[in-house]
Order: structure tokens, then sequence, then C-alpha cells
């Protein structure tokens, strides 16, 4: 009962990101006459410095925040369970090499590297996903790699080496299914951090360029209007911060559904 | 002890040569050349050539590298493209800013996590929980390049409280602390609270009930002692998430620390001082884990020396 809101939060930002680019929007549309204007029956959430509607943009922020939140997990997930995956099971060198290359990304603080990395690579949608999923993968690898290590003394797994199944099939169809429920949970709270990271670079702007949209690069072009207009600065920070709570409940749900023992604390 | 010591101070220099190869293999192996970045695409072929020259850009892979090393065990990073001095004496400038911000929004964070959390656990499940928790759910999933602007367009624009922005007064410190504190606060207070609520079920604080005394001081005096070697080990970890916060709460406030100096550097293409403040804030963040990995193991005669 309690997971209805967030979900409800969850499928609205979800079907507004799919849903954008075939709802009649005009996020570009520069309407000078109009600038800064507060909500209006016309304009729900008003205009912004150059006129343009403040709720296409934000729907159009939506789709930016979602792609790129799907984006990075997804690839931060399949590339973190391969590097984690492979080093877990085959241990030895291999093994060894991935740890102190995982020790080295985590000496990186938070978006320090992603911060760093969309630097030298320049802005962009497919540059910020590179940079944020070079970033996102070590959680993965990292939690992949401890549950292979606990998983691998299995008899079951024992019984597949015995029969001589090869290596990567019993990674695969062995291994990784029992391991999926605290991938899942983590993969559901890498969304938040993901949707915040995006947001916050584009805020500096490192992330979507001018004229596209994201929450983040609205709340820095609205601070400067903070004064007169403050809903260009509050319009995409409540989106902001809806759908992170949203996630992180969701998370949570999904956490004690799945019965996984908390591994962030 | 001492050996734990040797193994932790081997580990951590590992973990930085590490890092400054990564730094280093990022600048010069990810597509798009630092030169044309900087010069831009209508640059002339002899600017190139001589800024790259200038730059050590024309030597070997291996040869730069070298010399990169060389550099930073006498901490030269180099100098700054845009002000022509060495990056370690603008870091330098930097740094103190930055470390009084981080200290200031390490204070409240604790200040308002411990009571909170402590509060929160001697309530279990009652309205004081609830709403504790909910602040700590709303704490950590705000932003801070959200809740730096609410709190200048509250306190310094509409009751004008507290400058906007800077470090001239003394009063410039309270929005930049709160906005870098709130998220910590948020993480430390759940902490406190599940960490006192495990201990508070120990047989040991039965015994201190039993011989009569009272809550406060069982809480205060047998509880929170132990209580607090899981939240300790958070904090360094958190620290972390500290001082990459720091790089946008310096920027929404005009603080002038490290963060802030990292994205002036971007946006000036000043590649040399991008790599200072990337090297400066991860050699701090794994100084600072190392040290409380030590302090930890000090403090607690129960870890193991692995």
């Amino acid at each position: 009962m309690r997971l209805i809101l967030p979900i409800g939060i969850l499928v609205v930002w979800a079907v507004a990101a799919l849903l954008g680019p075939s709802l009649p929007l005009a996020p570009n549309q520069i309407d000078l006459p109009q600038i800064l204007e507060g909500p209006t029956l016309l304009q729900p959430l008003g205009t912004d410095d150059l006129g343009r509607p403040v709720l296409d943009r934000l729907i159009v922020g939506s789709r930016t925040s979602f792609l790129v939140a799907t984006g990075v997990v997804a690839l931060s997930l399949v590339l973190g369970v391969a590097v984690g995956g492979i080093a877990g099971y085959a241990g030895g060198w291999l093994d060894m090499v991935t740890v102190r290359l995982i020790d080295v990304f985590l000496a990186f603080p938070g978006i320090l590297l992603a911060i760093a990395l969309a630097a030298v690579l320049g802005p962009g949608l497919g540059n910020l996903i590179i940079a944020l999923s070079a970033v996102g993968w070590v959680g993965f690898a990292r939690l992949t790699r401890a549950q292979i290590l606990s998983l691998r003394g299995r008899d079951h797994v024992l019984a597949a080496r015995a029969l001589a199944v090869p290596p990567h099939r019993i990674l695969i169809r062995h291994l990784l299914p029992l391991a999926a429920a605290p991938l899942v949970v983590e993969a559901t709270f890498g969304i938040a951090s993901v949707v915040v990271a995006e947001a916050g670079l584009s805020f500096l702007g490192l992330g979507i360029q001018p004229p596209a949209a994201s929450w983040g690069s609205m709340i820095r072009d609205g601070v400067a209007y903070m004064l007169v207009s403050p809903h260009l600065v509050l319009a995409p920070g409540l989106a902001l911060l809806l759908v992170v709570l949203a996630v992180n409940l969701a998370g949570d749900g999904l956490r004690d559904w799945l019965d996984v023992r908390a591994s962030r604390s | 002890m001492l050996r734990l010591v040797a193994v932790r101070l081997s580990a951590m220099l590992l973990v930085m040569l590490g890092a400054c190869t990564l730094v280093f293999l990022l600048i010069h192996l990810v597509p798009g050349d630092p030169v044309d970045a900087m010069l831009g695409e209508t640059a002339r072929a002899a600017d190139r050539a001589a800024l790259r020259a200038a730059m050590g850009l024309d030597a070997p892979l291996w040869q730069q590298y070298l010399d990169y090393l060389g550099g930073l065990t006498q901490l030269d990073l180099g100098d700054s493209l845009r002000e022509q001095r060495p990056v370690a004496s603008i870091l330098a400038e930097r740094l103190p800013p930055t470390l009084l911000l981080a200290a200031a929004s390490l204070m409240l964070a604790l200040t308002i996590a411990i009571p909170l959390g402590v509060l929160a656990a001697r309530h279990q499940h009652r309205l004081l929980d609830r709403l504790a928790m909910g602040f700590s759910l709303l704490g950590v999933a705000v932003p801070n390049f959200w809740l730096g602007p609410l709190l200048i367009l509250v306190f310094s624009l509409w009751l004008g409280w507290t400058p906007v922005s800077g470090m001239q007064q003394p009063t410039s410190l309270i929005l930049p602390a709160i906005t870098l504190g709130t998220s910590l606060a948020a993480v430390l207070a759940r902490m406190v609270r599940n960490s006192v609520l495990e201990v508070l079920g120990d047989d040991y604080i039965r015994t201190a009930r039993a011989k009569g005394l009272s809550e406060g001081a069982v809480v205060r005096r047998h509880a929170l002692r132990n209580a607090w070697l899981p939240v300790l080990t958070l904090v360094g970890l958190q620290l972390g998430a500290l001082l990459s916060g720091a790089v946008i709460t310096e920027t929404v406030f005009a603080w002038p620390g490290v963060g802030s100096l990292m994205v002036e550097a971007i946006q000036a293409r000043d590649f040399p001082v991008v790599q200072g403040t990337v090297l400066l804030i991860a050699a701090l963040y794994v100084l600072v884990n190392t040290a409380t990995d030590l302090a930890y193991a000090a403090i607690d005669p129960r870890v193991s020396l692995r």
C-alpha cells in the first residue's frame, strides 16, 4: 500500500519521458513578450527568461533524466556484472587485478571522476552516459564479485563443474540468477543517484547543452532570476526531489520484498 | 598494530599510484585532444605544435608518464595555463576554504544527527521516530544544487540574514555548511538510530538498567560508546561524498575552494589545474579513509589485525 504513491510518481516520470516527443510541446519556442510569467491557465508552470513554457521544458527534461538514468544503469550493470562475475569466478591473478582496479576507481569520491571525464570528453547526451557509466560500473562489479565468491562453492556449481559445463555457462546459468536479487536492488538505488548526478553535471554546464532541457540546467538558468520568478528553480527541483524520493522508497520496498540484507548502510 | 599501519599505508600508496595513473590516462588517452580543446578547432597548426611542445605532449607516452610521476613526487603539478603559475601554489590557496567548509558541514551534521538518531531510537516506531526518519529520507533525496539556491532565496534574498555568496563575512559560512551538511546529517541520523537500537538490545545494557541507572545515563555512558564505531566508519566514507558535494556547493555559493576552482578550470579548459584538483580531492579522500581505518583499529580492540 505504501508503495502506491512512489510507483505512481515513477510511472508519471516514465510516461512523460517516453510520450514526450509525441506530445504537442513547444519547449524551445521563444516568446519574448511573455518572459518570466508566473503560472497561468494557459501556462500552468509559467514561462522562463526567454518566454519558453516551463511545463513543456520540464517534460522534455524528464526524458533527458529518464534516458540517462536507464542508459547509465543498464550499461553499468552489464559492465559491472561481467567484470565482477568473471573476476569472482576465475579467481587468481585476474581477480587480484580487478580488485586493485576497483580500489583505484573508489579512490575518487562520488561523481568527481564523472565530472573530470565529462570535462575531458566534452558535453552531450552520449558523453554524459559514458562518463557516468565509467563511474557506475564499479559498484556493480564489487557487489557481483562478492556474491559470486560466496556462491561458487555451492553443491550445484560443483556438480556443474564435474559435468564439464563450460565456465561461462556456469556463470550465466548457475551463478548469476542467484546473485540477481541484490543486484536488482542496487540498480534501483543506482537510478536515484544517476538522476541526481545527471542533473548535477548539467547544473555545472557539463551535461545537456542548450537549447535541450535537463532539470539540472533548468535550475542553473533559473538561479539568476530567482528573486523575480522562483518557479524557474522550484519546478525542476521539485520534480527532481519527487523522482529521487520515489526511487528510494521503491528501492526500500523492493529490498524488503526480495529480502536482501542491507548492503548499503 | 604496527603491522596494520604498514599494511594500510602501503595499500594507500598503491591506490594513490593507481589513481594518478588513471587521471593521466584520462587526460591523454580519451579521444579529443587537450590542445584542440584549449585552442579551438580553428587554431593554426604552428600554434598547436608550439603548445604541444610546451606541454610536453610531443614526447612518447611513457616518457610523459614518467615525467608526470617524477613531478608528482616533488609536488610539481605543472603550471596553470590561465594564470601562468604553479598549480600547486593555486591549490594551496584554495585548500583552506574547502577544509573549513568541510569541517563546518561535518560538525553541523554530527550535532544534528547524533541527538536526532538517539531520540529516534528511544522513541522507536513512534511519532518522533517517524518525523526523524522522514527528515532523513528527505535530506538524502534533496540535491545540494537545489537546496543551496533555495536557502539563498529564503535567508539571503527574502530575510536578508546572510550574504548571498563569497567568503567575506563569518556568516558567509552558514548557508554553504547547511547545504553540504544536510545530506550527511540525514545519512548519519539513520545510522546512529540503527546503531543505538542494535546496542540497546545487548545484555550489558540490561545490566546497566537493572542496576538502576537512569535511561539517560544508560544511553550516554553505555550505549553511545559502542554505537559510535559504525558511525565513525560511515563518517569516513561519507567524507568522500562531502568532498565531491563541495564541487557543486562551492560553485553555488562562489566559495573560493578547491571545488569551485575545479569548475572554473574546466570552463577555462585549464587542464593542468583540473588534473591537480582531481588528484588533490582523491588524495584527501584516500588519506581520510586510511586514517579512519586506523582510528577504528585504535579505538576498538576487537578489530582483528588482518
